[in-house]
């Protein structure tokens, strides 16, 4: 007999579904764990961080390692609001330029006819697997030739090029059909025109995932400030909670970096949570031929 | 469609002025330092291969440690990590949706901090002494009977780097299999199911793999991009660079102890153009593997 009907996307549960649930939960709960972790530790007043042997759940929640974080950073004289500011400021920066100066790209390798088109595909496709951390050294010369060393474009401008998010939003566009494009040529819109009204609209999806890329990339990333910055002001707070996080083994520490480990995820998890439907919308379109 | 001669150009100007800048430059320029000797105060000076030379015959380290380590690390955390996605997020598609949703985003959360913005996590886990919770859970099973110094110990260190790294893998390559797997095409199922595809394995080897090649391309390259990005994580988990008895040295913590801590850059650009060789002959085998022309 013919092996009847695929299990692929069910609408309805089955007991034949048991089995994956079976390999799938013992990893769940292995991913879920440490994030769990760290919300306990979080919330563990003092005489619960010290506890001997240790335990995993918390058992009177308790805001002081919040309360703690921000007393140390005022204590060293920057007070966390900077941080946060830089962060912020960085953040809602290169989200914006990278998302933008991609979909601009996106739009014409994905609608036009010009010289140099596939070469430059090729290209961006060769950078998806650019590591930065393998180039620090050039990097960190560029920035300082370049003279930015310690302003708000060392965090900026370094990471605002990202091949993933021009791919995902080239692909995106490919689906678009070219009727749309044509009809507003004949109505006479300028190129311009066309990418603003009607291509960015249709590409709501792809913009929201390319975002969260760039979102995760910026809001964690420890490169610019460490290599690109030399003044404390100007570092963002992923570097400060990242300093937290080096020295644990007080146990006070210990709570107070869970804390910050954990302001640092929740903006994540948040936003990914808003995005996510976008986000597998995306994705159907990824695939590298 | 149509032809328009100058403003594409235009479009693409500033993607391709950044990206020029902080991609295309940086590997040039790692490229040509390689061939030099600088210790970024004099002007660089031409040595040709010497610092190939040394590395392959002067640099015990990185032939006893780092390579090795390397090597180790991105075939266990590279495939590892992607066969492993690839098993979830197909495993993931059987399932009715609510419960996919919940439980890709508990395999997804992991990566958003990527890995090492959560080192903190792991070093109280895996603490030294008698109250850290590996120590604590292990002594009360009666595995061990002294606390071990995880972080400390080379018997440890790359095996603690592989579980973290392993553990904020499923990034965007698994959620892009997983609407692969979603996307293919269900008469194909039908028509297989008709052509005598007996159960599940079969379905998933003559149907499911290759109408998702693109995809599957996709996620390789991201594995890939994701493993040697986490390379940092030893010396986050140690707090030292180099790490203790160079046991989780990789080539990303040897760039940075000859660029940043001896200032040998040119040195440093050599060991940087052997890493994007490594990472660019990891993808020339994710393509040959998955590529549909």
């Amino acid at each position: 007999m013919a092996f009847k009907g695929n299990g692929i996307n069910p609408k309805k549960f089955h007991k034949d579904q048991l089995k994956f649930y079976l390999f799938l939960i013992p990893f769940a709960i292995f991913m879920l764990l440490p994030i769990l972790f760290i919300i306990n530790h979080a919330l563990k007043p003092l005489d619960e961080l010290y506890a001997f042997p240790p335990r995993f759940f918390v058992d009177k929640p308790i805001l002081d390692n919040f309360r703690n974080l921000f007393d140390l950073a005022n204590t060293s004289g920057i007070p966390l609001s900077r941080y946060i500011f830089n962060s912020l400021l960085v953040t809602v920066a290169v989200v914006f330029l990278s998302v933008f100066i991609s979909s601009l790209a996106g739009y014409v390798l994905s609608k036009k006819h010009f010289r140099g088109k596939h070469t430059i595909f090729e290209i961006n496709n060769a950078a998806l697997m650019f590591v930065p951390i393998a180039v620090t050294i050039p990097r960190f010369l560029t920035v300082s030739y370049l003279g930015i060393e310690d302003t708000y474009f060392a965090h900026i401008l370094p990471l605002i090029a990202m091949p993933v998010g021009l791919f995902l939003i080239k692909q995106f566009i490919d689906q678009i059909p070219n009727s749309l494009i044509e009809a507003a040529v004949i109505d006479g819109a300028s190129n311009f025109k066309i990418y603003w009204k009607i291509i960015l609209p249709l590409i709501k999806p792809a913009i929201a995932t390319a975002s969260i890329l760039a979102f995760q990339l910026v809001w964690n990333d420890l490169e610019t400030s460490t290599l690109f910055t030399t003044s404390e002001s100007m570092r963002t707070l992923a570097f400060f909670m990242n300093t937290l996080a080096a020295d644990t083994n007080v146990v006070v520490g210990q709570g107070m970096a869970a804390a910050a480990a954990l302001i640092m995820f929740i903006p994540n998890l948040i936003l990914f949570i808003i995005l996510q439907s976008k986000v597998m919308n995306t994705m159907s379109h990824s695939g590298l031929k | 469609m149509y032809k328009d001669n100058k403003s594409p150009y235009l479009f693409l100007l500033p993607y391709i002025a950044v990206f020029s800048l902080f991609i295309i430059v940086p590997v040039a320029m790692a490229i040509i330092l390689s061939f030099t000797n600088f210790n970024t105060v004099e002007i660089p000076e031409f040595i040709g291969i010497l610092n190939y030379i040394n590395l392959l015959t002067q640099d015990e380290i990185f032939m006893q440690y780092v390579l090795p380590n390397t090597v180790l690390f991105a075939m266990i955390v590279g495939p590892g990590g992607y066969v492993l996605s690839f098993l979830l997020a197909w495993s993931l598609a059987q399932l009715t949706p609510l419960p996919r949703m919940v439980l890709a985003l508990i395999f997804y959360s992991p990566s958003m901090t990527q890995g090492v913005a959560m080192a903190v996590v792991w070093k109280v886990i895996f603490s030294g002494n008698q109250a850290g919770y590996a120590n604590s859970l292990l002594m009360q099973w009666g595995v061990i009977t002294e606390p071990l110094i995880w972080l400390q110990d080379t018997r440890f260190i790359l095996l603690i780097m592989i579980i973290v790294a392993l553990w904020s893998s499923m990034g965007v390559g698994f959620l892009a299999m997983l609407a692969g797997v979603l996307n293919v095409d269900e008469s194909l199922y039908e028509a297989g199911a008709i052509d005598g595809i007996k159960n599940r394995l079969q379905e998933l080897i003559y149907i499911t793999i290759p109408s998702m090649k693109p995809q599957m391309l996709f996620g390789a390259v991201m594995a890939i991009v994701g493993t040697f990005s986490t390379g940092a994580i030893g010396v986050e988990l140690t707090g030292a660079n180099p790490t203790p008895g160079y046991a989780g040295q990789l080539i990303v913590n040897h760039i940075e102890d000859y660029g940043f801590i001896r200032f040998e850059m040119g040195y440093a650009a050599a060991l940087s153009v052997v890493l994007l060789l490594i990472i660019y002959l990891f993808s020339y085998v994710s393509k040959k593997l998955f590529s549909e022309s």
